[in-house]
């Protein structure tokens, strides 16, 4: 250390980790996507009456997440290119890993805010001759979607943390370049002291906004 | 995957499976360390949350928000490189110089306080979860806040919130794989290892899985028996059906 702190080096090299920034933001971006669209059809998956497929649902959620998600990303990072039998970019085979294990996180959710909805509203719906369909569109999903996306945004945000988990296979994300610079310039304190305030910032005001949503839209 | 040239026996050769072992247990031992400083400064920190005294809901309040909204690997990475640093000029040396397993140390001590926001979290929605007029007849009973909360509220807290706390426990045993990036040699990293010394990747991360699902499924019947056995009579628990 230099001695005292060095805000200079943030400045100096602030276009490198605003590249950092977008990488981030892009990947939790399509993952949180994939993730949504993933989750929705193993939720639906787990409501119905296909056979065996609830099972094979619950096995798939519990299975990945009884798994840490580093050794997820290590999974995909490595046996990706051995199994398709060409290289595929880390930023593709980490994207595969988060979608794959956030889906069913996000299908928990979903299932647990369709199930909050009580039995009796759906016969009441059926009782006032809405046809199925028409019961789930007008009066099991708008109350449905009110339950569950407050804490699809909180999983969302632990999701954008959770990114910076790419550090292990190298890919240039917000802390990993933050930490190139830091290894680079010996500015450690500086670096890591930036990534931390910026996430907190960002992750505090956005749980204060989903809070906001939640007291205003609560049934 | 026709190619591919499967080799379990591999992990039975010396010395990858002492690598595995050895994994397992720094695994095991992180999560069971970090756990014994979540829980107890977890709990304080969210009994604190619910008290009536403004600074002390206050100091709650932040430390949760400030550890919940950092990710974990930033946080590790504080601890490791950073708060030696910041620490007066010989605790900073002795840190460096002195402390005995400094990964090890700072990966259960990074893990504990992260797991403790989450634990407050737990514990002070288990406390709200209890009707405030049990609160006003232990007091009316002549009980001290203080007794109220240890002989009438927290009992019925923790119980509602087993299920919560366990899946806690099983985040902080997942969440011990951060340590690998400081360069604790836990169960991922030695996986991880044995990949790159053998490229036997399939068996060295199946391996890590099946430890990681193992413990996972044991610690969920075993939390389902206690939840069972200290149901709160005429509550749902989960164990009990």
């Amino acid at each position: 250390m230099g001695g005292g702190f060095d805000f200079a080096v943030l400045i100096r090299n602030a276009p490198f980790l605003w590249g950092g920034m977008v990488l981030t933001l892009q990947l939790t971006a399509l993952a949180v996507t994939g993730g949504l669209a993933l989750g929705l059809v193993l939720a639906v998956l787990r409501l119905s009456r296909i056979p065996f497929a609830p099972a094979l649902v619950a096995g798939y959620v519990n299975f990945l997440r009884s798994m840490p998600l580093i050794l997820a990303i290590f999974w995909f990072y490595t046996l990706i290119p051995k199994l398709t039998g060409q290289s595929v970019s880390s930023f593709y085979s980490v994207l595969i890993a988060f979608i794959l294990f956030e889906a069913a996180y996000y299908s928990e959710i979903i299932r647990a805010g369709i199930s909050s909805v009580r039995r009796g509203q759906i016969a009441a719906a059926l009782a006032l001759g809405l046809s199925n369909a028409q019961a789930m569109r007008y009066v099991v999903l708008p109350q449905a979607i009110r339950n569950m996306i407050p804490v699809l945004l909180t999983q969302s945000i632990v999701m954008l943390q959770d990114t910076s988990l790419v550090y292990v296979v190298g890919l240039r994300d917000f802390l990993t370049t933050a930490d190139i610079v830091a290894g680079r310039d010996s500015r450690p304190v500086e670096l890591y002291m930036f990534v931390a305030l910026t996430f907190l910032v960002v992750c505090f005001s956005a749980s204060r906004l989903v809070n906001r949503l939640r007291r205003r839209y609560a049934l | 995957m026709g190619s591919y040239r499967w080799n379990w026996p591999i992990l039975l050769a010396d010395p990858y499976y002492g690598w595995i072992v050895s994994g397992f247990g720094n695994t095991c031992l992180i999560a069971v360390l970090a756990w014994s400083i979540a829980f107890p400064l977890g709990s304080a920190i969210g009994i604190a949350r619910t008290t009536e005294l403004r600074p002390l809901r206050l100091v709650g309040t932040i430390y949760v928000e400030v550890f919940r909204n950092i990710p974990l690997l930033a946080q590790m990475f504080l601890w490791y490189f950073v708060v030696p640093e910041l620490l007066p000029q010989d605790w900073g040396h002795w840190v460096k110089r002195d402390m005995p397993y400094p990964q090890f140390l700072t990966s259960v001590l990074c893990l504990g306080l992260y797991t403790a926001s989450r634990v407050a979290e737990q514990v002070r929605s288990g406390l709200e979860a209890i009707p405030r007029g049990q609160h006003h007849a232990g007091l009316a009973m002549g009980l001290t806040p203080a007794q109220v909360y240890r002989y009438v509220r927290l009992p019925v807290a923790y119980r509602i919130i087993i299920p919560s706390l366990t899946s806690d426990f099983l985040g902080v045993f997942k969440n011990s794989s951060l340590a690998l990036t400081i360069g604790v040699l836990e169960l991922t990293s030695q996986a991880r290892q044995i990949e790159e010394y053998t490229f036997a990747a399939f068996e060295a991360f199946a391996t890590a899985t099946l430890l990681y699902c193992a413990v996972t499924g044991i610690v969920i019947l075993a939390m389902r028996q206690v939840e069972r056995r200290t149901r709160i009579p005429g509550t749902i628990a989960i164990g009990a059906q």
